[in-house]
């Protein structure tokens, strides 16, 4: 049985998950260290290589497309650190997980204190 | 005997930390936040409390999924902050209290909650924002930092939550050294950063919580775990540290309060809660 429930647009970050992600995950957690990034930037190929990245894991990075990386067992706070490396914030994040520009993106934010 | 003095809530988020190192608190975007902090400033320089317990949620510095520790305490002289990856410029270490932090952790365990304890242990924008919002000078007193897991499912319940700040209420008031504690927890509320629901806020969810954990935190303990992911967003399980430092206090009056919406993807929130 399935102890989580289904809730529209979002993942659970649960074993299974943990399972599917955790080479992606521990790559992205290297990225604390400034020197993993600089070593990422100038060979991301190898640097996949080197933490056992699947090929759908790759191919979510090479197009830094954080829902494909989430489905391929991503967890957001890894994620940001990747993201970290491109200068994108949480809203630009948002933006494209959502489909729509980091200015409609936090207008949705803002309106949601109205 | 050691006695704690209150409670402090507050969100974490690292835009806030950016705000700060880059003096823009009183700028139109920053101030609806800011403006929640004096009179925890007042309160804190009038009871100068002998030390901190920060009660937040590791994002990745202290922690990875190698070793995921449910609940962990620090155990060391100091703390180190560290590069997150992200750009948040690098904290001075933070002094701790290692004996009252051994003492702690040897009542915790007795009281059959089992922590990891950390001699070591790098502190994230979870733990440090909070000491920046409150002492903003730096002159905070000695900390002892306390991480729950909300990063990988399964989390603590909401009850284990409030239970584990029972217990911690216990622990700290057997200290037999004469010291007075401010409990911090910190973190939310309502917040999703993943997924097709990125951007989710919950202005009713929060005030809610807000409400309850003042009046009647016990409530809370009723809403499942999938329940508050639905209702607070993947990340507004950091509620979780609210309901823990809550545990600890006992009776309470609320001094002051402010919530916000949006700092970053977040509804913000911070309360301070006296103990009576």
């Amino acid at each position: 049985m399935d102890p989580h429930a289904d809730i529209p647009g979002t993942t659970i970050f649960d074993g299974k998950m943990a399972m599917i992600g955790y080479a992606l995950n521990k790559m992205c957690y290297s990225f604390n260290r400034a020197e993993a990034r600089e070593a990422y930037l100038a060979d991301p190929e190898a640097y996949f290589e080197r933490f056992g990245l699947n090929e759908a894991q790759k191919q979510a990075c090479r197009d830094k497309d954080v829902l494909a990386m989430i489905e391929a067992g991503g967890n957001i706070y890894y994620l940001a650190k990747f993201a970290g490396i491109y200068k994108l914030n949480m809203q630009d994040i948002g933006a494209q997980q959502t489909g729509v520009s980091p200015d409609a993106f936090r207008e949705k934010l803002r309106k949601a204190g109205e | 005997m050691a006695r704690i003095l209150g409670g402090i809530t507050t969100s974490h988020i690292p835009a806030v930390g950016n705000a700060i190192a880059n003096q823009t608190q009183d700028d139109p975007y920053w101030e609806p936040f800011f403006k929640a902090y004096p009179p925890i400033h007042k309160w804190l320089a009038e009871n100068k409390p002998d030390v901190v317990i920060n009660i937040y949620n590791d994002h990745g510095l202290g922690f990875f999924l190698d070793q995921m520790p449910t609940f962990a305490i620090g155990a060391a002289h100091e703390y180190r902050n560290e590069d997150e990856g992200w750009g948040l410029p690098k904290l001075p270490p933070f002094k701790g209290d290692a004996p009252f932090s051994w003492h702690v952790i040897e009542s915790m365990v007795e009281d059959e909650f089992d922590i990891t304890s950390c001699q070591e242990l790098a502190v994230d924008h979870g733990f440090t924002v909070p000491m920046q919002l409150f002492w903003p000078d730096g002159d905070h007193p000695p900390a002892i930092p306390i991480s729950a897991n909300t990063v990988q499912h399964p989390i603590p319940t909401l009850k284990r939550a409030l239970d584990f700040g029972k217990a911690l209420g216990r622990a700290v008031r057997s200290y037999p050294e004469d010291i007075s504690v401010v409990i911090l927890g910190t973190g939310g509320l309502s917040h999703q950063l993943d997924g097709e629901r990125a951007g989710f806020i919950n202005r009713e969810f929060d005030e809610m919580c807000m409400e309850k954990i003042v009046s009647d935190p016990e409530a809370l303990t009723k809403i499942s775990r999938m329940e508050l992911v639905e209702k607070a967003g993947s990340q507004g399980t950091e509620f979780l540290m609210w309901m823990m430092m809550r545990g600890a206090l006992g009776d309470v009056r609320k001094l002051s309060s402010n919530y916000h919406i949006p700092i970053s993807n977040t509804g913000a929130g911070t309360m301070l809660l006296e103990c009576v």
